[in-house]
């Protein structure tokens, strides 16, 4: 027989039930949608994230106490030392280090007037503006000068800066962060999310003041931009060196961007492989779908199979032209999956055009496969009990 | 041509056992015309099968032109059934998804014939069954007696060298009965060995020679060419197995 007849054939009995053929392939095409639309949202979700912490600038280092390493078990006879402004003074003055900048952090309100507004307040010096590439919208950052001094200057987040002062300047105006007075010196351009923040919704006042607001004695992080990039694994253990030194345990952590990009793309891989592991659920159903289908069909056309025995067809005839339908069912499904998918995701990329989703080629050619897979491994065991049929039995008259 | 020695057909029926055949002894030559005859349950469709290859002896030896059919092989059985062996059914077993020609064209599909070849041949056969007008006519659109018709084109299109019938008029009226008979009949004087099973002794009486059968047992015909139209009555009166109502897929 030949493989167009096949198919043809296969074709032709599938044309026979258009309601029953058309929901196996919606079944199949759900599940295959699923998995390419979820496969491509992850994908995507990993890229995205690879990509912000790239545009970081790609020679960071990040330090923040304690060791990752040693969670639960406090090191060196259980004393973690503060990350201190005096550590990060020290820090600054490596060679390696082109310029750093102390981070302190934590959620204060933030008033002018009658108008309140809860966002992270981020303690900071100068430099920070440079380190993370900030641009200014109006004004200027907070000033440079000794970290220890303090101020009252603040800088406000785009966002931070719109619902407080509606159409008003903010430039010189008076804000309170709880009982501290803080005067408004600059407004950053729009930035958007940035490793963890959005900072657009936050606002930054000089670290030592920060502490002092916070009641903090700890930094949350201190960055560090490397003068030469392939000097960032040295640079590295200098810093994990002096901090050594400084507090005699090793009770700080140093991550360099690429250590981090590739924890989270390691991260956001899993979630998108359980995604699709999820996703699969549905294509699985389907296969049942089918089988459920195929099992009909054969108990349907019992007379069909006998005539075919009787006119000559062999047995692995039989189970080829059963097992054709359930895969066309399947591939049908698989393609017109891979077009809903695909259409989905443009759509998702129409409304929020910054997330880069689309789905890779793998994906694209493993749901085929896997529809193709799907047709074969539910469409067996149908494909088999017609052929088992006895022709004698299967002709006559009911 | 046809040769059966001593066929035993044994069904296990729950406990017990129904002999279908019990020591069944024919022969038929090539080109004849035979009509078996019986009452319901006296083995006529079982010996038919068995001719065609559809089942197998329990015990005894079959031999199809000279070759033991007991001892081929599932997949050589079908290529027999493919290549000499035509069948005709009381239901036509037409495919309802396809023409005329798409069911005269199915045996050759599974033997591979291309497409062309293939129209070529099913449209010669449904014109020598008179039919060529209907080709692209779907069974539903045909009547009794054309679907019949149909079904024989489908039955020699593969040149085969036996055309077995298992009740063929039985679902047709007496016109279209004839008619199909005379069909059948024309095919076995171009030289195809004809066997009908029926229940219609005006049907049986056009064969050249018929075999009784009761209770699993040839009774008469044993070989020799008799047609005994004396002992008709003996026949069951035309007791046609009632014809399925609604459901039938042909």
């Amino acid at each position: 027989m030949r493989f167009v007849d096949l198919l043809g054939f296969a074709a032709g009995a599938l044309r026979g039930h258009k309601l029953r053929t058309s929901l196996s392939v919606t079944g199949v095409a759900v599940g295959i949608a699923a998995v390419v639309a979820l496969t491509a949202l992850g994908e995507g979700a990993r890229q995205y994230v690879v990509d912000q912490f790239a545009a970081l600038g790609s020679s960071l280092l990040v330090v923040f106490p304690g060791k990752v390493e040693t969670t639960g078990a406090e090191p060196f006879g259980g004393v973690t030392h503060d990350l201190t402004i005096a550590d990060y003074r020290m820090l600054a003055r490596l060679p390696r280090v082109r310029r750093s900048a102390p981070m302190a952090v934590a959620t204060e309100r933030v008033r002018f007037r009658d108008r309140g507004r809860d966002v992270p307040v981020l303690g900071t010096t100068a430099d920070f503006a440079l380190v993370r590439r900030l641009e200014m919208g109006s004004g200027s950052f907070l000033p440079p000068g000794d970290p220890d001094q303090g101020g009252n200057e603040i800088v406000l987040g785009l966002t931070v800066a719109k619902e407080l002062f509606r159409d008003e300047n903010p430039l010189g105006q008076i804000v309170r962060v709880g009982p501290w007075r803080f005067r408004v010196v600059g407004v950053i351009a729009p930035r958007g999310q940035s490793l963890t923040f959005n900072l657009d919704e936050v606002v930054f006042v000089p670290v030592r003041t920060a502490m002092r607001v916070f009641n903090r004695t700890s930094l949350f992080r201190i960055l560090m931009d490397i003068r030469m990039r392939d000097e960032l694994a040295l640079a590295k253990r200098d810093v994990e060196a002096l901090m050594r030194e400084r507090h005699r345990a090793e009770d700080v952590t140093v991550i360099t961007q690429d250590a981090l990009i590739s924890a989270f793309s390691k991260i956001l891989n899993v979630l998108t492989l359980a995604l699709v592991g999820i996703a699969s659920v549905s294509l699985a159903v389907a296969g049942v779908g089918i089988m459920n289908v195929m099992l009909v069909s054969v108990t349907e056309r019992r007379a069909e199979i006998g005539l075919l025995k009787a006119l000559g067809a062999l047995d692995r005839q039989v189970l080829a032209a059963f097992l054709a339908e359930a895969v066309l069912l399947a591939v049908a499904g698989g393609i017109a999956g891979l077009a809903i998918g695909a259409g989905a995701v443009r759509a998702f990329v129409g409304v929020y055009p910054s997330f880069p989703a689309s789905p890779p080629a793998w994906a694209v050619a493993a749901s085929l496969g896997l529809s193709l897979a799907v047709g074969v491994g539910f469409g067996v065991w149908p494909a088999r009990r017609a052929t088992r049929l006895d022709p004698v039995a299967a002709l006559a008259p009911r | 041509m046809i040769r059966l020695e001593g066929v035993w057909r044994t069904y296990r029926v729950g406990e017990g056992e129904v002999h279908a055949l019990r020591g069944a002894d024919l022969e038929i030559a090539r080109g004849e015309h035979v009509a078996l005859i019986g009452p319901s349950g006296s083995g006529k469709s079982t010996l038919l099968h068995i001719i065609g290859c559809l089942d197998r002896p329990t015990r005894g030896r079959y031999l199809l032109e000279g070759r033991e059919v007991g001892a081929l092989s599932e997949e050589e059985r079908s290529l027999l059934r493919r290549q000499r062996i035509g069948f005709v059914f009381q239901f036509f077993h037409l495919l309802p998804r396809l023409s005329a020609l798409g069911n005269v064209e199915l045996p050759m599909l599974f033997a591979g014939t291309p497409a062309g070849e293939r129209r070529a041949r099913a449209a010669h056969a449904l014109e020598a069954v008179g039919l060529a007008a209907r080709a692209t006519h779907r069974p539903d659109q045909l009547s009794g007696g054309e679907r019949q018709r149909v079904a024989i084109a489908r039955a020699v299109v593969m040149n085969p060298a036996v055309l077995l019938a298992d009740e063929p008029t039985g679902n047709l009226d007496r016109h279209s009965a004839v008619e199909v008979m005379a069909l059948l009949e024309e095919m076995n004087r171009r030289g195809l060995t004809l066997v009908v099973v029926t229940h219609d002794p005006a049907i049986a009486e056009r064969a050249k020679r018929v075999v009784r059968l009761a209770d699993g047992e040839i009774l008469d015909g044993r070989g020799s060419w008799v047609v005994d139209r004396g002992s008709r009555e003996t026949d069951p009166p035309t007791t046609h197995e009632p014809r399925p109502t609604g459901g039938g897929w042909e």
